[in-house]
């Protein structure tokens, strides 16, 4: 039986416009770390961001090769599926329409890899149309690497477990492969405004 | 290297409790992917996620991943090599 | 909800009377679970800091401004008021008399909480066990349960007070690093039961110590509270 708490709300902010929240989010100030592992904390010497799978050839670039690209700067809501959203959270990175740019497939599907092992997966649509970016800055900052540093996957109109953290590149797949938390049940597409958090929701 | 966001087998106790039947935090568990044995409490559990992921103090492996779909846990023990119930 | 009592600036003890509350055991906690009219739910836990002895649960919580559950229960919830408690739970981080070695008792900021539960047990049972208790807090308004800490029959306390001494402070001043640990702990070969309690940060670096002072990792037993205690916000 569960019974009701006198005087409790949640959270609840008043003065946020209710059409910029999704359903069953609440808006929060900070910026909460979510992990599902360790930090890693490699050398940037040492880091790289691959577009490999069923491609015509492997692409791969170095830290250096890869702030050399063409950067954007925008600004997003993020929403997370453990319900907190943030608004107008700022990044530069570099578009996926940038880095897919050449690279010949046939692939609808995508798992992004990440150092530590973490995986998610997302219709290659997705990351095209100015939607996704490889994000190295957060705030005019580096990257933190609690907060995914040296650079992580901005994917802002799917819940952010899509944005994998210490992202390190892209497996182009002709089959849909559910990742890590799509694999535990949670939605395999996750977009926050239809409230898609488990499968089947 | 251990996070200062990780926290241990005892900030799941009440979780394992309600899918286990009982408290789980003296049991033995032995990890699947470096062979190290001891308590559930000593654990690294990483609660800040979507789910909840348990990995082995010595080797950072996997040992579970507990969610919480609609009011059901699902429990994926797949890096645990045995888990020997507290006597 | 009985009675809420201010200890520091950012924490407050909440006694409940908790019917059919089953006799827990000292360093056990209890989850919170708070409904809202609309059905949503928040779980945290949080350890107790009353002994199996005492009459009244009582829990210790450190308010975190963008928390969700700490400030209602440390501004929100009045005498009378009504929550759900799920407990006791943790079998682990407890302790029970047991004859024979020494305990001590090693905690960090709202670490103390488990250990204070642990300490009045020591106390209400009139035990014959050697108990040490090594407390660290940023300054001594951030003590938790200070009077009863420091007062004359708090038994073996030792206070460390790591960014701000008061004048004449004769307690430590430092981290409980190493050498701190090995100049309070009962020397390894007497086979000391350790407790340890704190930020995660804090208790990696007292059992790594402990350890290093070749102190048995089995009787080393330690509880990690996230970086901000109970509660994630």
């Amino acid at each position: 039986m569960t019974r009701i708490t006198r005087g409790f709300h949640g959270r609840r902010r008043p003065d946020v416009d209710p059409a910029r929240v999704p359903p069953g989010q609440y808006v929060t100030q900070d910026f909460p770390v979510l992990s599902a592992g360790p930090t890693p904390h490699g050398s940037l010497d040492t880091w790289s961001f691959t577009i490999r799978g069923q491609v015509d050839q492997p692409h791969t670039w170095t830290f250096d090769e890869f702030q050399a690209l063409p950067r954007e700067t925008v600004t997003r809501d993020i929403h997370c599926v453990t319900k907190w959203s943030k608004l107008d959270t700022v990044w530069t990175g570099v578009s996926l329409d940038t880095l897919l740019d050449g690279v010949e497939t046939s692939a609808e599907y995508v798992t992004a890899f990440s150092d530590g092992g973490y995986t998610t997966n997302l219709p290659l649509e997705d990351l095209t149309g100015g939607r996704a970016w490889i994000a190295f800055s957060y705030d005019d900052e580096p990257l933190h690497p609690e907060h995914g540093g040296p650079a992580r996957l901005l994917v802002p109109h799917l819940y952010f477990w899509k944005s994998a953290k210490w992202v390190r590149g892209l497996e182009l797949q002709p089959e849909d492969e559910p990742g890590f938390w799509e694999g535990y049940g949670y939605h395999n597409y996750g977009d926050p405004w239809r409230e898609q958090r488990y499968a089947g929701d | 290297m251990i996070d200062n966001q990780a926290l241990d087998g005892n900030a799941i106790a009440g979780t394992l409790a309600e899918v286990f039947g009982g408290d789980m935090t003296t049991a033995i568990g032995t990890c699947g992917h470096c062979g190290t044995r001891g308590p559930v409490a000593e654990v690294v559990v990483y609660r800040r996620a979507p789910g909840v992921v348990v990995r082995c103090r010595v080797c950072d492996g996997l040992l579970m991943v507990i969610t919480q779909v609609r009011d059901v846990f699902c429990v994926d023990a797949l890096g645990l090599a045995e888990l020997q119930a507290p006597a | 909800m009985l009675e809420l009592i201010e200890q520091t600036a950012r924490t407050k003890s909440i006694v409940f009377d908790v019917p059919g509350w089953g006799r827990h055991r000292a360093g056990q906690h209890v989850d919170v679970r708070l409904t809202a009219e609309d059905g949503y739910q928040a779980q945290r836990s949080y350890s107790i800091a009353s002994a199996p002895e005492d009459r009244h649960i009582e829990l210790t919580v450190e308010r975190i401004d963008d928390g969700e559950v700490s400030p209602y229960l440390a501004d929100e919830l009045l005498a009378g008021d009504e929550i759900e408690l799920r407990g006791p739970i943790g079998g682990y981080f407890a302790w029970e008399e047991a004859p024979g070695m020494p305990v001590f008792l090693v905690g960090g900021g709202s670490g103390i909480v488990p250990l204070r539960a642990m300490l009045r047990h020591h106390r209400a049972t009139d035990s014959a066990v050697p108990v040490r208790l090594l407390y660290s807090a940023r300054s001594l308004d951030d003590v938790i349960y200070r009077d009863e800490l420091t007062a004359a029959d708090a038994g073996d306390v030792r206070l460390t007070l790591t960014r701000r001494q008061p004048a004449g402070w004769t307690g430590y001043g430092r981290r409980v690093d190493r050498e701190l640990v090995a100049e309070v702990c009962w020397p390894a070969p007497e086979r000391p039961l350790v407790y340890v309690c704190g930020p995660t940060g804090f208790v990696e670096a007292v059992a790594g110590a402990l350890v290093s002072l070749g102190h048995e990792a089995a009787r080393i037993r330690t509880e990690r509270f996230g970086p901000t205690g109970g509660e994630t916000p």
